[in-house]
């Protein structure tokens, strides 16, 4: 510990040049931790305690379908108060670009959902037209629609048995979040399953997945195994869970998260490692008539490759702690602007990315470290 | 001269270079004897080999061959570890371009042999800032080495060569880089600590009138020792 105000005058020799080293380093960690708590809120499964509404979805996979017959077998599960259910539709409106969540769903749908506000004369008039949809407060303002507009969905996996990829709609509700705070779960579409399943191709009878509504939560993991039990070793079992880990399921098919988490992790990392690498280095031949004097006065071998390992040691880390700090705010802002993720950099990323930063500081630092080791005083001192 | 009264004996060292593929002997079979409290000055045309010879003196280099016996240790039997800790207590060393580090303060600068000692932090600094007093530096404690004229940092470097209380000084070239009469005010620094502090010291010079300040001379030509002279009988 005595030698770190040696380390310390030594790292902040160049001002500028190690200032945006650590820059760079806090760069890196900001991003490490946010893509970790992207990773982690994937992996991590959502408990089921406490819930009052489940998902139940094949399986196999989310996009496999479950038999309609499921409906009243669930129903009659005890402790079971309301069954709905939903069917993914994956319509485009004019442009890819302009993606949003549609599904089909049953009748019954909305009454699970209390958090979502819609005039009660607008819930009548989409109970009672069929080819009827309503949507988010957000998606309408998005795309300036209004009550009575027809809005054309492009179909992307069901085609419509008569219009071919184009299924019309007519928008007869909007509805709003009634905590401001789920303001971005109105960004999606529903309209009745009934039109679908009439209108698609292929796959009638069957529905994407069960909405749960449970009646006293503490029986809600009960039920679930209940649910799961019941279709074990059927044709399509089930996997029930909560609504939180379903959508992030959901979002998972969109790519192997943890593979596109860890490429850019490593790409950023090893870029750390040449640029910290290089500025290490060129520090450290910078100084070798410097360290040649401390070894005259008798520091040992190994006492100079601490000084130098240390010196990395303690840049990563000044830049790692810094950046990690960073990405906690950063995960918020993550988590205000996707809907269906909560995202938190976790104790599991504090300790993996400190020890990411004790690898990278050895990897930075030994190099250099061994060459001041190394250096014969008699030739550093002559110039030799 | 009885060999106990002897601080340096030196026997037959001869050392080489490597170089590229080829062997350089530096130093041809020198044989020298430093009594303790001896200020001997080495002179020599550049080249000759005087660096080489002092380097070996002060443990920063092993003989090819020969012996060289420092107060009762042969230091050219000592492996590279145990030269470095037998330095930090035993020589002190004076550069003709001072080799202060840059970035700390000149009492930090003397404070640096302290650290490998047991001292605490507070009697490092004590002893710092006598070593700096008694080189007249008392009041530029702080300063950086930028912030010092040369003749200031070569005594700044003087402090950090004595803090610790080595018996042995070894100077190359303390004066080389300095006018006259500052040169004169280290070359007087040099004589209180040899005749006060009873510091044995061996410095390098080019200079004549540098070398008058030391009790006898040796000159080295080619690597080999020439005549020695003593300074005022
Ligand atoms: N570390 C070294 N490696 C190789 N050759 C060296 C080294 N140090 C000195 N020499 C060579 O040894 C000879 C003597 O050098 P040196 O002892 O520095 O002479 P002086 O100090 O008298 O000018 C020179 O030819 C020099 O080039
Ligand atoms: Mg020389």
């Amino acid at each position: 510990m005595k030698y770190l105000h040696l380390i310390w005058a030594n790292l902040f020799r160049k001002k500028t040049r190690s200032l945006l080293t650590v820059l760079s380093i806090v760069v890196a960690f900001l991003l490490f931790g946010m893509l970790d708590a992207v990773r982690v809120a994937f992996t991590v499964r959502d408990s089921l305690e406490g819930a009052s509404r489940l998902v139940v979805s094949s399986k196999l996979s989310i996009i496999q379908p479950l038999p309609y017959a499921d409906l009243a077998q669930i129903q009659r599960i005890p402790g079971v108060e309301a069954v709905a259910f939903a069917n993914w539709f994956g319509g485009i409106y004019q442009d890819r670009k302009n993606f949003f969540a549609n599904f089909a769903v049953s009748n019954n749908y909305l009454d699970l959902y209390p958090e979502f506000v819609m005039p009660e004369d607008q819930k009548q008039t989409f109970m009672a037209t069929r080819t009827g949809a309503v949507v988010g407060r957000n998606l309408a303002k998005r795309f300036g629609w209004k009550i009575g507009d027809k809005i054309p969905l492009q179909a992307t996996i069901f085609p419509h048995k008569s219009t071919g990829n184009t299924w019309t709609f007519d928008l007869v509700g909007i509805f709003h979040a009634r905590d401001s705070s789920n303001a971005n779960q109105e960004d999606q579409m529903i309209f009745h399953y009934d039109y679908f399943d009439e209108g698609r191709t292929f796959g009638n009878g069957t529905v994407g997945w069960y909405m749960v509504k449970i009646a006293d939560p503490r029986h809600t993991s009960q039920i679930a195994q209940t649910i799961d039990h019941l279709y074990a070793n059927s044709v399509a079992e089930t996997k029930t869970q909560t609504e939180k880990q379903f959508n992030l399921d959901f979002a998972k098919q969109l790519g192997d998260i943890g593979l596109i988490v860890s490429s850019i992790m490593g790409a950023v990392l090893f870029t750390i490692l040449l640029l910290t690498g290089n500025t290490m280095s060129q520090a450290v031949r910078e100084r070798i008539p410097e360290y040649a004097v401390l070894k005259t006065i008798g520091f040992s071998n190994q006492t100079v490759l601490w000084l130098v390992l240390g010196e990395a040691l303690l840049m990563i880390a000044l830049g790692g702690v810094f950046g990690l700090g960073l990405s906690v705010l950063g995960a918020d802002a993550l988590s205000a602007a996707f809907r269906g993720g909560v995202f938190q950099v976790a104790v599991q990323t504090w300790l993996s990315g400190s020890v990411l930063m004790v690898v990278l500081g050895l990897a930075v630092g030994f190099p250099p470290a061994l060459r001041a080791m190394r250096l014969r005083i008699v030739d550093a001192l002559s110039g030799h | 001269m009885n060999n106990n009264d002897n601080l340096v004996n030196i026997r037959g060292v001869t050392k080489s270079y490597q170089r590229a593929k080829q062997k350089v002997e530096v130093l041809h079979g020198i044989d020298i004897d430093i009594a303790r409290g001896d200020f001997l000055a080495l002179m020599g045309p550049s080249g000759s080999g005087k660096t080489t010879l002092l380097n070996l003196i002060g443990g920063l280099d092993k003989p090819s061959a020969g012996s060289i016996n420092v107060a009762g240790t042969r230091i050219d039997q000592l492996s590279s570890g145990e030269l470095a800790r037998w330095r930090a207590s035993n020589v002190g060393f004076v550069f003709q371009f001072y080799n202060l580090l840059p970035m700390l303060s000149a009492l930090k600068n003397v404070e640096l042999p302290l650290l490998l000692t047991g001292l605490s932090g507070t009697e490092r600094r004590r002893n710092a800032e006598v070593a700096l007093r008694l080189v007249n530096l008392g009041d530029r404690t702080q300063h950086k080495p930028k912030e010092l004229s040369g003749g200031q940092e070569q005594r700044v470097a003087i402090a950090r060569a004595i803090v610790s209380d080595p018996t042995l000084l070894i100077c190359d070239e303390p004066t080389g880089d300095l006018d006259r009469h500052t040169a004169d005010e280290i070359l007087g620094l040099l004589q209180v600590l040899n005749r006060e502090h009873g510091k044995t010291i061996v410095m390098v010079t080019h200079d004549p009138k540098a070398a008058e300040f030391a009790h006898r001379q040796l000159h080295l030509d080619k690597g080999t020792l020439a005549k020695s002279a003593n300074n005022g009988g």
